[in-house]
């Protein structure tokens, strides 16, 4: 166990702003990709925190926004991933323009509440929608990374099968980890569930029950998370044990 | 210094005074909680004020809404950068509820149902500065916002203003509340950004 691991708040250095430099891209989704970053001297993040990222125009001008990072554990590297937002300042630039050897700051890790630790030994539950996907993936590489044996499931929710973030590993197979795919508006060929938003039917069919008491993480665009959180309340999870991340307008 | 980030040439570049450092203005009402959204019935519901003697003074819905009800149009600051102008509000201002209760403390931690729990000097609620909100542009409040009834603080970063409000509690020395002890600052005044620790 790291010293990070132990503590119940991140670490007082998020005021600093550290120099990344992009190592490589990769599409994910015709609206998004993912962001590997060499970040010197970020030192690790929990899974399941994020990161201010600040872009400056050549007259000074300055953007920043907040993202959660798709990476955990030690080291400098930062692993970021992406949607675009059509009218957004900042997203439709790390989606369309960033290159492999671009430069632009991080300030972080943020937030201590929304996170998994290898110390943990409950069963979890993670249901995401879109983009939501980007913690939760740094939950499950955490949970795989350090050996854990702690249950896992996931129910991932996305508009097509072209929607999907970090597909191919997440049909890797993994002894400790279970995947439920949902799709909303086209399912692949064959699929036995019509394409629907995700529903209290379909938690209750793939999730785990609420009398094992797992750790719940819910995250995506507000309606999803709040549809989700009310349907886990009503299915008898301890509201206390269900954390939500939301983005989005209301 | 900043390094330069290639291609990057921004998009809202008109500088307006009523914009706190480093926000953007949004039309949207984003939507941030850490957990499910209770649903409070007005029948059940009660809003109390504790004293450090563990004096409770309490109001259900009907004796807050006999109270003066006062209209409030004010900008809102997120410390996740979104500010919104112009939102109008209806409420009862803290400085009626506190006219009957004698402070025994200078440091305040609001309850929520729920269990969220945010800390405020006692100072930044009252003069006409803090209110109990149950509407939201003409309607009631929604659940997801707060309903029925929020903390509205619109001086500090909207994480001060908890939802779902239930009570009040008086506290001699400033405790850190729920975001407080997850890396969030003290205090939350947009315009010093104190955003985090």
């Amino acid at each position: 166990m790291t010293e990070r691991e132990t503590r119940d708040a991140p670490p007082h250095r998020v005021g600093l702003w550290h120099v990344g430099v992009v190592v490589s891209t990769n599409t994910e989704t015709p609206t998004g990709r993912s962001i590997v970053l060499d970040v010197p001297g970020w030192g690790g993040n929990l899974a399941g925190q994020h990161a201010d990222v600040r872009l400056t125009a050549p007259d000074g001008y300055q953007a920043v926004r907040s993202y959660s990072i798709a990476s955990a554990g030690d080291g400098d590297r930062v692993e970021l991933a992406v949607d675009r937002f059509p009218t957004g300042e900042v997203s439709p630039y790390l989606v369309d323009e960033l290159q492999p050897g671009d430069e632009l700051e991080l300030r972080g890790p943020l937030g201590g509440w929304f996170v998994w630790r290898p110390s943990q030994t409950e069963s979890v539950q993670l249901i995401g929608g879109g983009s939501g996907i980007v913690p939760l993936m740094a939950m499950i590489r955490s949970h795989t990374a350090s050996g854990s044996t702690a249950p896992f499931r996931l129910l991932y929710s996305v508009r097509t099968p072209d929607d999907a973030f970090f597909r191919s590993e997440l049909d890797t197979p993994n002894p400790h980890l279970d995947v439920t795919w949902l799709y909303t508006r086209r399912t692949p060929d064959g699929w036995p569930r019509p394409a629907s938003r995700i529903a209290l039917a379909d938690i209750e069919a793939s999730a785990f029950a609420a009398s094992l008491a797992p750790a719940v993480f819910v995250c995506g665009p507000t309606g999803f998370v709040e549809t989700v959180a009310n349907d886990l309340v009503a299915l008898g999870h301890d509201p206390q044990r269900v954390k939500t991340e939301r983005f989005g307008g209301a | 210094m900043a390094v330069i980030s290639r291609g990057f040439t921004g998009r809202s570049r008109e500088h307006n005074p009523e914009l706190p450092p480093g926000q953007y203005l949004t039309a949207d009402f984003p939507v941030l909680s850490a957990g499910p959204t209770p649903d409070i019935d007005t029948a059940d519901w009660q809003f109390g004020i504790r004293k450090d003697d563990a004096t409770l003074h309490t109001w259900t819905w009907d004796e807050l809404h006999a109270l003066p009800i006062e209209d409030i149009d004010t900008d809102i600051h997120c410390v996740t950068r979104w500010s919104k102008f112009g939102t109008s509000w209806r409420g009862v201002s803290l400085d009626t509820l506190f006219a009957g209760v004698e402070p025994s403390d200078e440091y305040v931690m609001a309850h929520s149902y729920g269990g969220y729990t945010t800390n405020v000097p006692l100072e930044d609620l009252l003069g006409g500065k803090a209110w109990i909100a149950f509407e939201f542009d003409g309607e009631p409040l929604d659940p997801e916002h707060g309903g029925p009834a929020r903390l509205l603080i619109p001086h500090l970063y909207f994480w001060k203003s908890a939802k779902w409000i239930r009570s009040l509690e008086m506290m001699p020395s400033d405790e850190p509340g729920f975001w407080e002890q997850n890396g969030y600052n003290m205090y939350g005044d947009p315009w010093l950004e104190q955003r985090y620790w």
